[in-house]
């Protein structure tokens, strides 16, 4: 319960990963599986991340990997678990 | 664990196929607020409806966010107005008193739509009845979020003739009341056949009477998923087709049903339905005629469409009903006109005519939507053009329905803009030979005999 799935596309570029995971780490949200392709010189990543840990709420994490994401040029996004779960899950 | 392909499935029909949850309605009974004095009446509703849907807007929103699926409208329907308004109202100005009431309440909680400006007259109408009906011109023309809707007959009971040809009149009336616009009152008014007690979708929704005290219906859309999923199956068996339509039917679904268990959980009102339709917008790439395109038929219209529409209704309800136990509303295809670019371009190229959505109509939810007509067009065909709708309504044991708008100043081969999800349509040609000696009888159509089952 109280995942996070967190998406990040654009141009790759150094150090997208290490941005994030540094938000997260300082934010005590801990990550559970990650993932990450380049699909012709586009970065794709999803991350699943776990809530329990962080007194920040939902959208203070949102907003604030969103604008991080506006400052390296990347879209970040962040849903919770859930809508995955049901769409692709029985 | 959810991985990587399924995450970008998930976020590309959301992002590039207009996948959304189109409204979170929440039906709220009004029948506590009876009053015989109008202006106590007019308080009650007012305080119920704030209290219960004050934060209905903020938690879509929140939701929305949270899961990062877009959710279209929020919604409020109420019980009939007719039933409510009863005791305290006595002119047809009176119950426009109400109208007035609700519309200042919905746009005061942020709501896009507020329901159940409604009568149900399927054997008779009452005296409240009759001046809810006739009040309709003025309370449409004189509110904006207000939508009504007159269930005019049923399977059980036959059609109500008398109310059928005073509906001829009253979209007339609407339209000539609210011609500065283009007639747009008329959007907002549907009459029904068989309507349910708990459809989430404007026009028509209202909160029925067999209803708990509040509750949310939800309703799922996604035509632009079905049509890319179908993409990947050009040229391959019916078999394959409606497996492809049936498993896209269950994603969008379950995206409805968590929507839909998480606003009653927050808002503290219980889940009612989902209401899995397949409701087209004038986006490009959100339209239903679009996968009857992609099924086989050059424009929807063409020979074929009806057996195309048919398959695509039956298995987008297949699909449904494993998602989710509570499937409710209207749940189907729905071919509005004016809200669907693929069905305006198929009226456009000549291809699709009033009858033959009339046809169409038999085999997917709903009936002839959103269609603009000559505003020259007579009450009593228009009446006509009714009880065809609610004919096949009642013999086929499902919902019907008619939302026509006779454009006041306007003629075939010219184009009337409703705006936003309404969008625009050309005006559709209605056969003129004459039906008054029909409509003017009288009375009832009795029931069909396969209704009688006890």
């Amino acid at each position: 319960m109280n995942k996070i799935i967190i998406t990040v596309v654009g141009k790759d570029t150094v150090g997208i990963i290490a941005k994030v995971c540094t938000y997260l780490a300082d934010s005590g949200i801990n990550i559970l599986d990650i993932s990450q392709t380049i699909v012709s010189g586009y970065f794709n990543m999803m991350m699943i991340a776990s809530m329990e840990g962080t007194s920040k709420d939902f959208n203070t994490v949102a907003d604030d990997l969103e604008k991080l994401g506006k400052d390296i040029g990347v879209v970040i996004k962040c849903q919770r678990e859930e809508i995955f779960d049901s769409m692709h899950r029985i | 664990m959810i991985n990587t392909k399924e995450v970008i499935e998930t976020n590309e029909m959301i992002e590039k196929e207009n996948l959304d949850v189109r409204t979170i309605t929440m039906g709220i009974s009004l029948l506590d607020c009876i009053d015989s004095d109008l202006e106590t009446l007019k308080k009650n509703i007012y305080n119920k409806i704030y209290e219960s849907a004050k934060d209905l807007v903020q938690t879509g929103d929140q939701i929305s966010r949270e899961f990062g699926i877009p959710i279209v409208n929020k919604r409020v329907s109420v019980t009939p107005i007719a039933l409510v308004g009863g005791a305290a109202c006595k002119t047809k100005e009176d119950f426009a008193e109400i109208a007035k009431t609700l519309d200042e309440v919905a746009k005061k909680i942020g709501v896009n739509f507020i329901g159940g400006y409604s009568a149900l007259v399927s054997k008779g109408m009452t005296q409240a009845d009759r001046l809810l009906i006739e009040s309709i011109p003025l309370a449409l023309s004189q509110t904006d979020l207000v939508c009504s809707s007159i269930n005019v007959g049923s399977t059980k009971t036959g059609i109500n003739m008398d109310a059928v040809r005073l509906m001829g009149t009253i979209i007339k009336d609407t339209a000539e009341a609210t011609k500065e616009n283009d007639s747009l009152g008329c959007a907002k008014l549907v009459v029904f056949c068989n309507a349910p007690d708990d459809n989430p979708f404007m026009a028509g929704a209202f909160h029925g009477v067999t209803e708990e005290d509040r509750i949310i219906n939800v309703g799922v859309s996604g035509p632009g998923v079905v049509k890319t999923a179908l993409e990947k199956v050009r040229g391959e068996n019916f078999e394959i087709l409606c497996e492809t339509i049936k498993k896209t039917a269950f994603k969008v679904t379950r995206v409805g049903q968590l929507v839909a268990r998480e606003a009653s959980k927050r808002l503290g009102v219980p889940f009612g339905i989902i209401d899995l339709s397949l409701a087209p917008t004038p986006a490009i790439g959100d339209s239903v005629a679009d996968i009857l395109h992609e099924i086989g038929v050059e424009h929807a219209g063409a020979p074929g469409t009806t057996a195309a529409l048919a398959l695509l209704n039956d298995q987008v309800k297949k699909g449904g009903v494993m998602a989710s136990s509570y499937v409710g509303g209207l749940s189907g295809a729905f071919i509005p006109v004016s809200e669907d670019q693929g069905m305006i371009n198929a009226v456009e190229a000549g291809a699709l005519t009033l009858e033959k959505l009339e046809a169409m109509t038999c085999v997917c939810s709903v009936g002839l939507d959103m269609i603009a007509i000559p505003g020259d067009t007579k009450d009593t065909t228009i009446a006509g053009v009714i009880a065809d709708e609610m004919a096949i309504g009642m013999i086929n044991q499902k919902t019907t329905a008619v939302r026509l708008i006779p454009v006041i100043g306007k003629g075939v081969g010219e184009t009337v803009e409703f705006g936003g999800l309404l969008g625009y349509a050309p005006i559709m040609p209605v056969n003129g030979f004459s039906c008054d000696a029909f409509v003017n009888r009288g009375g009832r159509i009795p029931a069909p005999v396969h209704s009688f089952k006890n």
